[in-house]
């Protein structure tokens, strides 16, 4: 798996396959990313569970938060987590013990750990790093395009009437693999700058 | 499987837009309304907390320039853009995200004469302040970088001779100083140079001019390449520092790679206000589909006009890059191999009175203010867009005295060549 640009089709099948979607390192601050996203998400079908050791006690948009994945009552299909690259292998490592296994490691934007990565592919499990699974819905079901954000799909389809809590639309074509030229550009910058 | 990736024309015709949802309209819409309703009232809070995307009010996002804008950034090969209502405007707009009073943009000294006024008069009352550099000597950028710098600005196909820039030479200076490279790719179009794959960081266009074509209608736009790290210092507060008008977010943290364009749009057009009207934005995705068609239309009638003149008794040189021996012929074989673009300057050896006297004689060609309309241009830039400058600043930019700007349009080129030749002989 080339961790520098996925492909749309991998995206998406992931997005479309995945119910659960455990975040660790969900916060209840209304202001935080992790905050849009797991609202995000929630809004589009997905059952949440929000992970976070310092809020146990409290609920998320109705959803309690646990402290650990090994607390989850229930088979989860994705782990995407809000953590620093620093943090992430503990999570993976705890995710490997889990039975059934989860299928995904997503791991936000900003955060890489390639040692972990291979870890969760070797197990059998799908890695997606460096990436925020609420903008990639958006990019692909083409709503984010609102925003005048470059969705790198096309489509000759009438478009879905947007509705809270739609369903990816699939029938757009991509274009251009996982990233633009630009950005795997950057990533290859700051790899020669550090 | 690895995905598609289709071609400039069909990005030009097709990215943004898709069959209207609720009346299958193929074309897109023109959503004239100043403001869209919300689902709740939720739904109303998600939407101003940035925590959805969505339609609030036409100042910050419409549909119909939604469309214009998924198009160039696509087009340029970034992750986001915004359109706004001038290419002044988007200047403004990008600058006021990187700049605070005492910093400082490092500009290439050929640019649009518009834009060197809004660069030395009214953003110089903002206590943003220019250092002017020569896109001929690379070093002079690099001698003009001091710790308040925070952007180098250049034109890719510079105004107003079609000087072609050394983009990458610039963008290495640009990543050494550890600051954002801005181009401005208005006389060259994504047709015939996408600036984002030689090094820039933001893109800004005037899309009055090749990109809508037609001279009717005026816009400009703001492309994120998605390539700068705005928060790996302090520079660039705007984008890396809690915003209090959104609870405290922060722009790049919460949007990745296309923060840069958010942050024009819910910080700077929302506070300036600079937005494009919807019917402008119809009209300029109505010319982007034939961008492909009329640009090389336009690079080649231009270079059988330069040649024309280069032969011309009463032309003493002819500065146009697609002529073999040009200064800048190099250049453009590298960057601009399609074509050199349609703007470019040719002087006359009658002097500041020919040059007067050839743009009164001209019948097909027009005598005004623009560039990169259907319809051939001549202006003399000496007595028009660059008066205001001193002469040795003319001479600078490209605009001495003898020396007439022609934007060669899509007629039939043997008749722009017979109204020059009757013109010069008149």
């Amino acid at each position: 798996m080339n961790h520098d640009a996925y492909d749309d089709n991998y995206i998406r099948s992931i997005l479309n396959n995945v119910k659960s979607i455990a975040m660790v390192g969900a916060s209840p601050v209304n202001v935080r990313p992790s905050y849009f996203a797991f609202k995000y998400l929630a809004q589009r079908g997905y059952d949440m569970i929000p992970v976070n050791p310092g809020h146990v006690g409290k609920a998320l948009m109705g959803k309690p938060f646990v402290a650990s994945l090994a607390d989850i009552d229930r088979p989860i299909d994705m782990i995407d987590i809000f953590r620093n690259s620093s943090h992430i292998m503990p999570v993976v490592e705890e995710a490997l013990k889990l039975s059934p296994l989860p299928k995904v490691i997503w791991m936000q934007l900003g955060a890489r750990d390639d040692a972990a990565a291979e870890k969760a592919e070797a197990a059998g499990l799908k890695v997606v790093m460096n990436r925020c699974p609420k903008i990639e819905y958006g990019r692909l079901s083409s709503e984010i395009s609102w925003m005048g954000v470059n969705s790198r799909t096309l489509s000759s389809k009438r478009a879905p009437i947007p509705t809270q809590g739609m369903r990816l639309s699939l029938n757009r074509t991509s274009f251009g693999g996982g990233q633009t030229a630009a950005s795997d550009r950057a990533a290859k910058n700051k790899t020669e700058t550090t | 499987m690895t995905d598609r990736l289709p071609g400039f024309s069909t990005l030009a015709v097709h990215a943004g837009a898709q069959p209207d949802p609720t009346t299958g309209a193929r074309a897109t819409p023109i959503y004239q309304t100043t403001s869209f309703v919300f689902n709740d009232a939720d739904h109303a809070a998600s939407l101003f907390g940035l925590q959805a995307f969505g339609n609030i009010y036409t100042r910050i996002g419409n549909p119909t320039n939604a469309v214009l804008e998924e198009r160039v950034a696509a087009l340029e090969g970034g992750t986001a853009a915004l359109a706004v209502a001038s290419g002044h405007a988007a200047q403004l707009v990008v600058l006021q995200q990187l700049l605070k009073p005492g910093d400082e943009i490092i500009a290439a000294r050929k640019l649009y004469g518009g834009s060197i006024n809004q660069f030395t008069h009214a953003f110089k009352a903002f206590g943003w302040n220019v250092a002017w550099a020569d896109p001929d000597e690379i070093e002079s950028f690099e001698r003009a970088v001091t710790p308040h710098t925070k952007a180098i600005f250049i034109e890719s196909i510079a105004n107003p001779a079609g000087s072609i820039t050394d983009i990458e030479a610039i963008a290495a200076v640009a990543r050494k100083a550890g600051v954002p490279l801005i181009v401005d790719n208005t006389l060259a179009s994504p047709y015939l140079i996408k600036p984002i794959d030689h090094g820039a960081d933001i893109v800004v266009h005037s899309l009055t001019k090749f990109l809508g074509g037609h001279g009717n209608s005026l816009g400009g736009i703001i492309v994120d390449a998605g390539t700068f790290d705005w928060s790996k210092d302090n520079k660039y507060p705007m984008l890396s520092e809690p915003r209090p008008e959104y609870h405290g977010i922060r722009i790049q943290e919460t949007f990745g790679n296309f923060a840069f364009a958010i942050a024009c749009r819910v910080l700077g057009l929302r506070d300036l206000g600079p937005a494009l009207s919807p019917f402008n934005a119809f009209m300029i995705l109505t010319g982007i589909e034939t961008l492909p068609l009329r640009m090389q239309k336009h690079c080649d009638n231009a270079k059988a006009v330069a040649e024309f003149l280069s032969t011309h008794p009463a032309v003493s040189a002819v500065n146009y890059a697609g002529l073999p021996g040009d200064k800048y012929n190099a250049l453009q074989r590298k960057y601009a191999p399609k074509g050199a673009g349609a703007v470019f300057t040719f002087s006359l050896k009658g002097g500041y009175d020919a040059g007067v006297n050839l743009v009164s004689n001209l019948k097909l060609f027009s005598h005004l203010a623009n560039v990169g309309d259907t319809r051939s241009l001549v202006i003399h830039p000496a007595s028009t867009t660059h008066s205001q400058l001193d002469d040795a600043a003319k001479v600078k930019s490209g605009a001495a005295p003898e020396v007439v700007r022609l934007s060669i349009g899509i007629e039939d080129k043997e008749d722009l060549i017979a109204d020059l030749d009757q013109a010069l002989r008149a």
